[in-house]
């Protein structure tokens, strides 16, 4: 009897010979040097790389924000780039996106940031509305704050209000850029610990950018590592140190010390 | 030899900075031209955020009604003593109101009054979409499907369409009255002149020149204001963080309050 292996999981996100670079005309700055990488489908992807590597370029690529010098950004099987405004917004409905400093409104309170994809995005009425935010406030433990507004919160209270609204929508795809920077151990716990029971609930594929390493590998599925424009592929932190790139072996011997050396 | 080469090199980088400097030109310009027809086509999509457009309304329009009702009594006043000062000397003080009520209706009140919103207001929009785009609030909105046009940009076109030509008229009417306290109450010119010739001067295509202008003067600065705000992270040499927002204010008043002042010149070419 044959031994057969499971098919690996369909990609939901695709990079194919992506370039970027940024900066005036004589003097540009490559960020991505011909990348390619797959996201695969219901699985955590973590992305790390040391600052101003190009990590959050990637997740603006995914989203749209930004085109591609050169190469194809796929998700599912469209090509973003090829997207037109209408077909965007609708490809950017699969998404949820917790944002680096959160991006909430700061002329919102708590309450209208997390129902403002509600709002917006669905015809729900404004007490479906309230039950809804009220059951994710408790949740993500922020009942009590949802009449402060974004300036009178802590940097993790920020986060979670952020990726409480990420998930209103109950998104295919969340998109994490650095969601630990600049919180304390206990709340980097708080919100890895946020991480993993939403994602258990809702089973969304996660892409997570952060320079949280080694920590930040414990949720990953798959780890990409990211140095001056390369970047390589390690189904776990084992593989890191037999990589066959110069620059990726450089780079985690610089932020993995010993365990590489 | 050599020399020629460094002079011919030189000559290439002016003519190819020069030719860099007017890409860049273009590309604001169509940039800009976007983001007017974003705005513009936002008004029309559905939901329409009243409570927004109320918000904006109260902010350009009521908060602005001190500052423009200071402005145009000083304004009356000073061209009330200028003019029967002037009109003194050739014994027609009779065409005071004449005189007064002209310069309010068709020039001073709608270039003063977008001058004053664009410092007021003008300054504080941008600012604020300036901040939004570079704490990501706008790419968070796009994110979520929601058309930051809709969203933000069109409400504050529609406010300031509706309270630029209202507070020019508070402006004319405050502007006359202060003529009168200075001409008819202080000069004592005679009141039943005063208003006759206020009367038999201003036509309806006078009041029509002066609304027309607050119109074209009130879209300009909302497109600018915003419009600057909006591509902050876009504007050349603007720099980066808070320091790229308060350059960028400061540039988006300046370009606001110097296109108010030509297209002044332009429509009163044109139309008057």
């Amino acid at each position: 009897m044959s031994i057969t292996t499971p098919p690996p999981p369909e990609p939901a996100i695709r990079f194919v010979d992506v370039c970027k670079s940024f900066g005036e005309r004589t003097k540009r700055h490559l960020v991505l040097d011909r990348v390619s990488f797959s996201v695969p489908k219901g699985q955590t992807t973590v992305i790390a790389g040391g600052s101003g590597q190009g990590k959050s370029v990637i997740l603006k690529l995914i989203l749209g924000l930004l085109r591609p010098d050169s190469g194809q950004v796929l998700v599912g099987a469209k090509d973003v780039s090829a997207l037109g405004y209408q077909a965007l917004q609708e490809m950017r409905m699969l998404f949820g996106v917790l944002f680096q400093g959160a991006a909430l409104f700061d002329s919102l309170s708590v309450f209208e940031n997390i129902a403002l994809p509600l709002r917006e995005r669905t015809k729900l009425s404004n007490e479906e509305i309230r039950n809804r935010v009220a059951a994710t406030l408790e949740q993500l433990e922020l009942t009590g704050h949802e009449e402060k507004f974004p300036a009178q919160l802590s940097g993790g209270m920020k986060k979670r209000v952020g990726l409480a609204r990420a998930l209103q929508l109950e998104p295919e795809i969340v998109l994490f850029d650095e969601p630990t920077t600049g919180l304390d151990p206990v709340m980097t716990r708080e919100i890895y610990e946020m991480f993993s029971v939403t994602q258990q609930r809702l089973g969304y594929t996660a892409v997570i950018v952060s320079h949280d390493i080694p920590q930040i590998f414990t949720l990953a599925d798959q780890i990409i590592l990211l140095n001056k424009g390369e970047l390589d592929v390690f189904a776990d932190e084992a593989q890191i140190p037999h990589s066959s790139k110069p620059f990726i072996r450089e780079f985690a011997r610089m932020v993995m010390g010993q365990q590489v050396a | 030899m050599n020399q020629s080469k460094k002079e011919t090199f030189s000559l290439l980088r002016i003519v190819g900075g020069l030719g860099e400097h007017a890409l860049y030109l273009l590309t604001d310009l169509g940039r800009m031209g976007f983001f007017l027809f974003s705005a513009l086509r936002g008004l029309f999509k559905s939901p329409f955020r009243f409570r927004e457009l109320i918000k904006q309304l109260c902010f350009i329009g009521a908060g602005s009604v001190t500052v423009i009702f200071f402005t145009a009594l000083s304004s009356g006043m000073v061209l009330g003593l200028q003019g029967y000062y002037s009109l003194n000397k050739f014994g027609a003080e009779g065409m005071l109101g004449s005189a007064v009520s002209l310069t309010l209706i068709m020039e001073l009140g709608p270039v003063l009054t977008a001058l004053m919103v664009a410092g007021r207001a003008g300054s504080a929009m941008c600012a604020e979409i300036g901040i939004m785009r570079i704490s990501e609030q706008i790419d968070a909105l796009e994110c979520m499907s929601v058309d930051p046009f809709r969203y933000l940009i069109s409400p504050k076109f529609l406010a300031m369409l509706i309270s630029v030509p209202l507070l020019t008229a508070i402006f004319d009417v405050v502007g006359i009255a202060g003529g009168y306290l200075a001409g008819v109450k202080l000069m004592g010119v005679n009141e039943g002149a005063f208003f006759a010739g206020m009367q038999q001067s201003v036509t309806n295509h006078d009041v029509i020149l002066g609304v027309v202008k607050s119109y074209v003067f009130a879209l300009l600065l909302v497109w600018v204001c915003t419009g600057r705000g909006y591509f902050v992270q876009k504007i050349r040499g603007a720099g980066f963080g808070a320091e790229s927002v308060s350059k960028v204010t400061t540039q988006a008043v300046v370009i606001s309050s110097i296109s108010v002042l030509i297209f002044d010149y332009l429509l009163t070419a044109v139309l008057l």
